[in-house]
């Protein structure tokens, strides 16, 4: 499929240790940091190749304003408008005049240059302290041309280490449900995109109900839940073959699937005469082994990302918790005890959070909580949403919010949002059609 | 028991069945008791009276008394059509995350289960499919929408 490792990487220049910017991202950033993104500069006849390569006309344009659009999306950052820009993008890449660059008040710039070298795309990009008047970082990479947004991605996750200090989440992918169709008979599809809405690809066509698809967070497998031959199913899809299997041989309804951090194995409930309980199978040996053992539903576990522990939601106590156990299943404890019902834990990749979807009077909340129940932080508030799943580096949540609709059953949708870990930032994600339960993948590079 | 609680339970059994008859009427023919729906839109019929489908209350999975009525009526239907078997289908309201609902609806349905089980009706003619909050009948958003949603519906599979 569309995913290709074929990223050669390398430094043109060890990276310099100076103080230089840095952009504090534990707090909501109400001033973003100006950064002038210069068009990645090309020679004519690379530009003519790509061109007929891609169907792009200026490729290193084309690049360019991935980097801005995800820098803009992240909230940190405020791309300047590049008629202000005074130098030209190819003198900018050798040696950028900074006084020109600090006259339209860019605190960092970024420049580069791409070029059609033996049918592959070789970019390089340097990013320069413009006050400093100092580059922080300058990398070269080779790739097959059809992967030029991913290009446009690395660099931003590049970029975006450098000045924050935690690696990016721009090279990643979303997993979700795309919907259509009226509420009664609503019609579910498995969709996958780029982390900003672009290459949107189907996996499923629609003729049988698919929920809460999941990625594994070391390879391209995904688990879902699939209503196929109206036998509600955990099953597992490697979406590079398009193979798929059912996950284990359970005599009835296995939902809630959710890998290991190490993507060994697979955690999920099995409901049994109206009991729902939780399992793991092992996806090298397929051993199945019980978790819980519990008269109430025990359901949406999810393992800290040094597998020791696991979240879950349960009505034990009479309504829906959050619980935290060892792996093993022992050690059982609740950690939710503000108002309302918690249900969804997923825990944070970076371990020390694990955020919810909680519901209080009428209302639906996201929000955070440490790992021991303290520090409880409600992030947003509506009408209905649910469901969050991580950035890979553990600072943004995307979700799914459904509207009301009226008497008539009219104006209903359902769609993906994201916001900041500090509450800030909430964006609407584009997608398509309707939307859904969705999943973040790890970075695609490291 | 004595006589006069009974009279008096009696009474307020009256006084309550004024109250819901004039509900019904301003809401056309619909109406909940506690949150459970009691009225008929969307219900459907396996046999002359006897109802295909019974409703709980927001977040439980209690059998209410007419619930039970319903399903000792399906249970008798069933005895006498001993080849039918049929799937209990369990259905949750959409206020409430999308996996405990699977879960829950898994319950509706198995309580309507044991309960035809009870009545003589062999677990082999019964299968169950929860299908969350996926498969709501009354589109709306409204308490009234909801709580015909919650529902556990008796469909014949062959």
């Amino acid at each position: 499929m569309l995913l290709r490792y074929f990223f050669l990487l390398f430094f043109l220049l060890p990276i310099k240790s100076f103080a230089l910017i840095e952009v504090d991202i534990t707090r909501g950033n109400l001033s973003p940091l100006p950064v002038a993104v210069s068009p990645l500069s090309i020679d004519e006849q690379s530009r003519k190749s790509f061109k007929k390569v891609l169907k792009k006309d200026n490729i290193g344009s084309e690049i360019s304003a991935i980097v801005e659009n995800n820098l803009k999306q992240s909230g940190l950052f405020n791309p300047l408008n590049k008629d202000a820009f005074l130098q030209k993008p190819d003198i900018a890449n050798l040696k950028p005049r900074f006084e020109d660059w600090n006259l339209i008040k860019a605190q960092a710039l970024i420049t580069g240059k791409v070029t059609f070298v033996d049918e592959k795309l070789r970019v390089e990009f340097r990013l320069w302290d413009v006050l400093a008047g100092k580059e922080m970082i300058a990398l070269a990479f080779t790739t097959v041309p059809s992967n030029w947004r991913r290009v446009g991605h690395i660099i931003t996750d590049k970029v975006y280490e450098r000045l924050t200090g935690e690696k990016g989440y721009f090279d990643t992918r979303i997993i979700y449900v795309a919907e259509e169709g009226p509420k009664t008979k609503r019609i579910k599809k498995l969709a996958i995109m780029d982390q900003d809405g672009f290459n949107n690809q189907l996996l499923t066509l629609g003729n049988e109900l698919v929920l809460t698809p999941r990625f594994n967070p070391t390879n391209q497998m995904v688990t879902y839940l699939s209503y196929f031959r109206n036998l509600p199913r955990v099953y597992l899809l490697d979406i590079e073959t398009g193979m798929q299997e059912v996950v284990g041989d359970f005599p009835g309804m296995t939902f809630a699937p959710r890998f290991s951090p190490d993507g060994k194995k697979i955690i999920m409930s099995f409901a049994e005469d109206g009991n729902s309980d939780i399992y793991t199978m092992d996806l090298e040996n397929r051993i199945v082994e019980r978790i819980t053992n519990h008269p109430s539903i025990d359901t949406s576990p999810s393992y800290s990302p040094d597998g020791k522990y696991i979240c879950f939601n349960s009505d034990r106590s009479g309504y829906q918790q959050i619980y935290v156990m060892n792996s093993n299943g022992k050690n059982v404890k609740r950690i939710s005890f503000g108002n309302g019902l918690y249900g969804t834990p997923v825990w944070s990749p970076r371990g020390d959070l694990i955020a919810f979807t909680k519901l209080h009077k009428g209302k639906f909340y996201i929000g955070v909580m440490r790992a021991d129940g303290t520090g409880e932080r409600l992030l947003t508030e509506n009408y209905y949403q649910e469901a969050p799943s991580w950035s890979p580096n553990g600072r943004v949540l995307i979700f799914y919010r459904e509207t009301k609709t009226n008497s008539k059953g009219e104006g209903f949708s359902t769609k993906l949002w994201s916001i900041d870990l500090t509450g800030y930032n909430e964006k609407m994600v584009e997608t398509k059609t309707d939307a859904s339960d969705p999943s973040w993948s790890s970075l695609l590079t490291n | 028991m004595n006589l006069s609680r009974i009279l008096k339970n009696g009474f307020l059994v009256v006084l309550a069945s004024v109250f819901l008859t004039a509900c019904a009427t301003q809401k056309v023919g619909t109406k909940t008791q506690g949150d459970v729906y009691t009225g008929s839109d969307s219900v459907e019929y396996l046999a002359s009276g006897v109802k295909d489908r019974v409703f709980f209350a927001t977040n439980e999975t209690v059998l209410t008394t007419a619930s039970r009525e319903t399903l000792r009526k399906q249970a008798g239907w069933l005895r006498k059509n001993s080849k039918i078997n049929v799937v209990l289908e369990g259905h949750a309201d959409e206020r409430g995350t999308r996996e405990y609902n699977l879960a829950i609806g898994e319950r509706r349905a198995n309580a309507a289960k044991d309960y035809l089980m009870t009545y003589g009706i062999s677990s082999n003619r019964i299968s169950v499919l929860s299908y969350g909050k996926e498969r709501p009948v009354d589109s709306g958003s409204s308490p009234l929408a909801w709580s015909k949603n919650r529902r556990s519906v008796t469909v014949k599979a062959n």
